[in-house]
């Protein structure tokens, strides 16, 4: 394994005045260009670990290091300067328009004028700010836009290391899904070394490359890819953590394309209506999918064959499709919302085949 | 009727010269500027800082006790002996009578409430804000100037401006010292039973205050950052109103 960018080695926090340690001798590698997220129950230290890492909290004993350097041996504010912060919509400066909370690094760094404006631009076209909010002050933005604003300024200095402490935590369900989609998104390019705090294990699941789950006092439970603790969780404490829905959470990993599909009944415009049926028997269905030069072209009822030849019949459409890179959590809603127990699927416009909902449940049995 | 009419008269007659109240508004924003302005300056750097490193809880505590103890009267007495041995002592002060005296009564007026206020402003500021500050980088000098002063602004500024209203309230008291200002026509009208100069010596005082009240208003909306969406307080809070408030004392006093 690369040397980590952040390493935590053998880190325990006591607060003064607690005879329990907040943080209790944790050991934690996060390589570069990693999502590592650290999620447990409110109170089991994640916050304290977190600011262990750029030092607004000092450790009792154990060592950190970001980038092979040891964090006691940089100026606390340097340190900080390398390393992007980001916390609820909170930490946004009242008093300061949006420009001139994303240029706050940047100033304390000393860049120039015309190189801090092209980079609050910049930043505001990267995390999809509307550019009018740019003289704007916080409270005149919603939640989402603060959220991107403390995300752009987090990111002004290009940091590679990105702190972010329940970042999604002040917005409402929808608003959070998008941010979390656009935070991988974002991630997808930039390549930052990100350690992310949350309680919601759905959103650990969704955003870490490898999620640590702290158990109260600091101690940690598990650490691995998401698909390895929903499939291994080690110990009734992850497998209660992780919810009764562990199957489906599972789910929201795999993507369709890894999953054998079926051809279903699918003919094509120039065959006849015996085939048509054949096809329907083997599905026990009463429809079938009609494809012109492997193009899907839409369904008909068996009734339909009674009006004329396949090839003049008009194709319905599909009211629901699937993508090849859908995972198969998107999937089993389709499916079994389907009133036919199968669904679509495409690679981009291309079809590839029909998946199934006993296809979907003999994956989870693997 | 008679006696507005006089009053009228007496507004017309009485605005040049020496005594006229020209120059005796003046006098009196002269003094009253002068201990307004020197009390900032001691006291705003001392509260942000001590505000800013949190230290100095009971010091603010004493100064607001000791401040609310003393009748402006009673430092006016207090600072006529004391400004008279400075005048015999140091020899750029040439009069203890008349300004040093009330400046030193308005300047000891100006302190707490200036200092109380910039201590409680700079403290009250959202600790999580403050943090979050820290978090990228800010230190000492440069978080207390460009987060926790203009976050504290609005709590600053309304000390100054009930502060500056109060000493222009107070700077008539000058007028027992041997000072000018707009304090003489009420000694003055009381000594000689002149109702009409004592109401409009009242009167003019009276005015002054409302102007110097408008004035910061004014000023506050102008410095204090659009993004605080400035609500004005009308009362100084003071640890004491913190506490009724229903903050803990660790909060005000820590
Ligand atoms: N400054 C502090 N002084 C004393 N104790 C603290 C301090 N900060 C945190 N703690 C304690 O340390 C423990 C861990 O706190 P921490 O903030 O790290 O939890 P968390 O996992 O981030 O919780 P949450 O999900 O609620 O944010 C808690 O018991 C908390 O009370
Ligand atoms: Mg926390």
């Amino acid at each position: 394994m690369p040397e980590p960018m952040i390493s935590l080695e053998g880190v325990t926090k006591v607060f003064p005045g607690s005879a329990a340690p907040a943080v209790d001798n944790l050991t934690l590698e996060v390589a570069a260009g990693e999502v590592a997220v650290l999620v447990g129950h409110s109170g089991c230290g994640k916050t304290t670990t977190l600011k262990m890492i750029n030092r607004l909290i000092d450790p009792t004993s154990g060592r950190i290091t970001v980038a092979g350097e040891d964090v006691m041996t940089v100026p606390a504010p340097e340190l900080r300067r390398r390393i992007g912060y980001v916390i609820q919509q909170i930490g946004l400066f009242p008093h300061r328009t949006i420009a001139d909370n994303i240029a706050t690094v940047p100033r304390l760094l000393g860049w120039d004028r015309t190189r801090i404006d092209e980079r609050t631009d910049e930043l505001i076209a990267l995390v999809d700010l509307d550019p009018a909010l740019r003289n704007r002050y916080p409270r005149e933005l919603s939640g989402g836009q603060r959220q991107r604003a403390g995300v752009a300024r987090a990111l002004a200095a290009d940091p590679p290391v990105l702190l972010m402490d329940e970042p999604f935590g002040a917005v409402d369900p929808i608003v959070r899904s998008r941010l979390q989609d656009e935070l991988l998104d974002l991630q997808r390019r930039l390549h930052k070394t990100i350690v992310l705090v949350t309680h919601d294990i759905d959103e650990a699941i969704k955003l870490g490359d490898r999620v640590a789950i702290l158990q109260v006092g600091g101690v940690l439970a598990q650490h691995d890819s998401p698909a390895a603790i929903l499939r291994d969780p080690a110990g009734p404490f992850v497998e209660e953590f992780l919810g009764s829905d562990r199957g489906i959470k599972r789910l929201s990993l795999m993507p369709i394309r890894d999953v054998p599909l079926e051809p279903g009944p699918v003919v094509s415009r120039a065959a006849d209506p015996e085939e048509a049926r054949a096809a329907m028997a083997r599905y026990g269905v009463d429809w079938f999918g009609i494809l012109d030069d492997g193009n899907l072209e839409g369904w008909a009822w068996a009734a339909d064959l009674e009006q004329g030849p396949i090839a003049s019949l008009p194709a319905r459409s599909f009211r629901v499709r699937l993508g090849y890179d859908d995972s198969l959590r998107d999937a089993l809603d389709t499916v079994i919302t389907s009133h036919t127990g199968v669904a679509p699927v495409f690679d981009g416009e291309r079809f590839v085949g029909m998946l199934t909902a006993e296809a979907i449940s003999r994956e989870l049995a693997r | 009727m008679g006696f507005f009419a006089d009053l009228g008269r007496w507004f017309l007659e009485n605005w040049s010269g020496d005594a006229g109240w020209l120059v005796r508004i003046w006098q009196h924003v002269e003094v009253s500027a002068v201990a307004v302005v020197a009390a900032v300056l001691v006291a705003l750097p001392l509260g942000a800082w001590l505000g800013h490193t949190g230290r100095g809880g009971l010091a603010v505590v004493s100064v607001v006790n000791i401040g609310r103890a003393m009748p402006s009267f009673g430092i006016l007495a207090l600072a006529l002996p004391f400004t008279i041995w400075l005048a015999d002592t140091v020899w750029f002060i040439d009069n203890g009578l008349g300004f040093a005296p009330t400046f030193v009564a308005l300047f000891a007026l100006a302190l707490p409430p200036v200092f109380t206020n910039t201590w409680a402003g700079i403290r009250g500021v959202d600790p999580e804000i403050v943090e979050a500050a820290r978090g990228m980088g800010f230190t000492g000098r440069r978080l207390l100037r460009d987060v926790e002063f203009p976050l504290a602004l609005p709590v600053i500024l309304t000390g100054v401006r009930v502060t500056a209203v109060q000493v222009v309230a107070t700077a008539t008291l000058g007028a027992l010292v041997g000072y000018g200002g707009l304090g003489r026509y009420i000694i003055d009208g009381f000594a000689t039973q002149d109702d009409v100069r004592i109401v409009a010596g009242a009167l003019l005082v009276a005015a002054l205050s409302v102007l110097t009240e408008a004035m910061f208003s004014l000023v506050e909306r102008r410095v204090v950052s659009p993004g605080l969406g400035i609500e004005r307080q009308t009362t100084v809070p003071t640890p004491e109103t913190r506490f009724r408030n229903g903050e803990h004392p660790e909060a005000v006093l820590s």
